[in-house]
């Protein structure tokens, strides 16, 4: 059977703003909104729509992460996806260990493709699809625009600096989504009520037998160093005359 | 330590990231810089060699290196890492290096760490986290730190060298089923975004693609590089390429115009460390002005082309 592994991983929603707490151990995540992460949703919506096309017949979400984990997943599932699997653990993993569990899975599900969101929003990595891609040797096509299936192989346009590259890639591959790959669907509350019923299955990194020893270790968090306010002026003459007063234009 | 960059370039002009690179890379003791791929990459070579600061320069000549695909450098850098044993690799973080650079950390079983936006000591690094809504220091405990570097966290480095090229055959990943297809640069006449000194930003208020024609005219008028909020993006104003925020570009310049942009925290990210922030907003509520050195609450569709015609004179 075709199949795609897609990863969803939960975040703290993109619209909160995070503090930094006292101690600088990290952010404050205490009583704090999460959903998936932005990237994550156009991958599962990218694999959701291969499936509805008839390009692939299944679609797997894994969320690596503690037990509110199945939340997210449970999203995919409501978003089209067809089981989840939960990697269930409560370290912070760091890409590289992310990356080994889904090679992990790789080897045992088989599966033709996996999309991956480009980054996740906390960390701001961007790292985990390229690093499964050459965990597994696989060819990988990060940021993708648009992917077309091509017989046993994808057509896909990446975003690069300044403009689009297409490259061919046979399956397996890896391909991670940027923001214009399509637009997620909002979980209908039908198929919320049906992704209840789809089975999730748990696992820890130890039963795939991934070491997630951090290669980082975390010295601290802080804010960045904030930009007061200036002044407000009157009118587009006074802003020239401030600009060029201050040797900015 | 030996530090090894990874250079960018097309068709022989060396990217200016790479410079950039080359400036973090100085801090780890000396340093080497590999140039890949085909023989037009030779002029990138040659001009690389004659910055300052550089030790010596590896020319890597190979078709398959001539597109920048991750699983030819990949092998390439693992085989160079492998014979010499650098302390660090640095690559700039553009779309270049953070597609190779992760893959290369798999291949030495190592964690890279991007986006550095400073270097405390040869293990410690400073990156933002959140959307540069925290700035955190980790220590690596890898045996070879790989690293890519905000560029307009490091200056560039100048030319003033004389670093010898010595040529290098190295590996291609023959097993790799990926072909490269073709490439489309959206020409422009104006300066680069992440380069230009002055850039002027759109935002939603703009109300459509063909309005933000008013940020181009002010753009021109000043030699700048227009940006876009990701909103501006997500309706279709604006391409994808302009975007100015945590999920796009990063830029610095000397001066940043906001035009009928609110400030998501995620744009902020993007702009933040520019020199001196202009907001021109007609919502006096909005967060823009609380970062802005200069804050002029108007409507933009009046106030923008009205700056454009007052330059002019």
């Amino acid at each position: 059977m075709s199949r795609v592994l897609v990863g969803v991983k939960r975040v703290v929603d993109y619209a909160v703003k995070v503090r930094v707490k006292p101690d600088k151990t990290g952010v404050d995540l205490a009583n704090v909104k999460m959903s998936m992460n932005p990237f994550c949703e156009l991958a599962v919506e990218e694999a959701v729509k291969l499936r509805e096309a008839g390009k692939i017949q299944e679609v797997v979400a894994v969320s690596i992460g503690p037990a509110p984990a199945t939340e997210t997943l449970r999203t995919a599932l409501a978003m089209g996806a067809d089981r989840g699997i939960h990697v269930q653990t409560n370290d912070d993993l760091q890409p590289l260990s992310v990356a080994k569990v889904f090679a992990a899975l790789a080897k045992k599900e088989q599966p033709q493709l996996v999309i991956l969101g480009k980054q996740a929003i906390d960390g701001d990595y961007n790292q985990t699809g390229q690093m499964l891609a050459g965990l597994l040797d696989w060819p990988q096509a990060t940021c993708a625009n648009k992917v077309e299936i091509e017989g046993d192989g994808a057509k896909v346009i990446r975003e690069i600096d300044g403009g689009l590259d297409t490259v061919k890639l046979k399956f397996p591959a890896v391909v991670t989504a940027d923001l214009r790959l399509n637009t997620p669907r909002f979980a209908t509350l039908p198929n919320i009520m049906k992704a209840k019923k789809k089975k999730i299955d748990t696992v820890s990194p130890k039963d795939l037998g991934v070491d997630v020893t951090p290669r980082l270790k975390i010295l601290s968090v802080e804010e960045p160093p904030s930009r007061k306010a200036g002044v407000k002026v009157a009118d587009v003459d006074e802003l020239i005359a401030k600009l060029k007063e201050k040797g900015a234009l | 330590g030996k530090a090894l960059v990874v250079a960018e370039h097309t068709d022989g002009k060396l990217s200016s990231a790479t410079l950039n690179a080359i400036t973090a890379a100085k801090k780890f003791g000396d340093v080497t810089v590999l140039v890949a791929g085909n023989e037009k990459a030779k002029s990138a070579a040659d001009a690389v060699s004659k910055i300052s600061g550089v030790n010596k320069v590896v020319f890597a000549a190979n078709d398959k290196y001539a597109n920048g695909l991750a699983e030819h450098y990949a092998v390439l850098i693992k085989s160079l890492q492998e014979k010499n044993q650098y302390s660090h690799i640095v690559a700039g973080s553009t779309a270049f290096g953070k597609n190779i650079l992760p893959r290369v950390g798999a291949k030495l079983d190592v964690q890279p760490i991007s986006d550095v936006v400073s270097i405390k000591d040869e293990k410690t690094f400073i990156r933002p986290i959140y959307a540069g809504n925290a700035l955190a220091t980790l220590e690596s405990a890898d045996s070879v730190k790989l690293l890519t570097v905000r560029t307009t966290s490091f200056e560039k480095a100048a030319e003033g060298g004389s670093a010898a090229v010595e040529n290098f055959q190295g590996p291609v990943d023959d097993k790799a089923s990926i072909e490269f297809v073709g490439q489309e640069i959206i020409k422009n006449d104006r300066p680069d975004l992440t380069a230009a000194s002055i850039v002027v930003s759109g935002g939603r208020a703009l109300k459509s693609a063909e309005n933000f024609k008013i940020i181009y005219d002010l753009a021109d008028k000043l030699n700048a590089a227009v940006g876009a909020s990701r909103a501006a993006v997500d309706a279709g104003y604006a391409p994808n390429d302009l975007q100015v925020g945590q999920t796009g570009k990063v830029v610095a310049p000397s001066l940043y115009i906001a035009a009928g942009i609110s400030g998501a925290v995620q744009h902020v990210a993007g702009m933040k460390e520019s020199k001196t922030i202009v907001a021109i907003n007609k919502d006096p509520e909005a967060p823009i002005f609380q970062i802005a050195d200069f804050g002029l609450v108007a409507d933009l569709f009046k106030a923008v082309p009205e700056m454009t015609q007052k330059l002019s004179k």
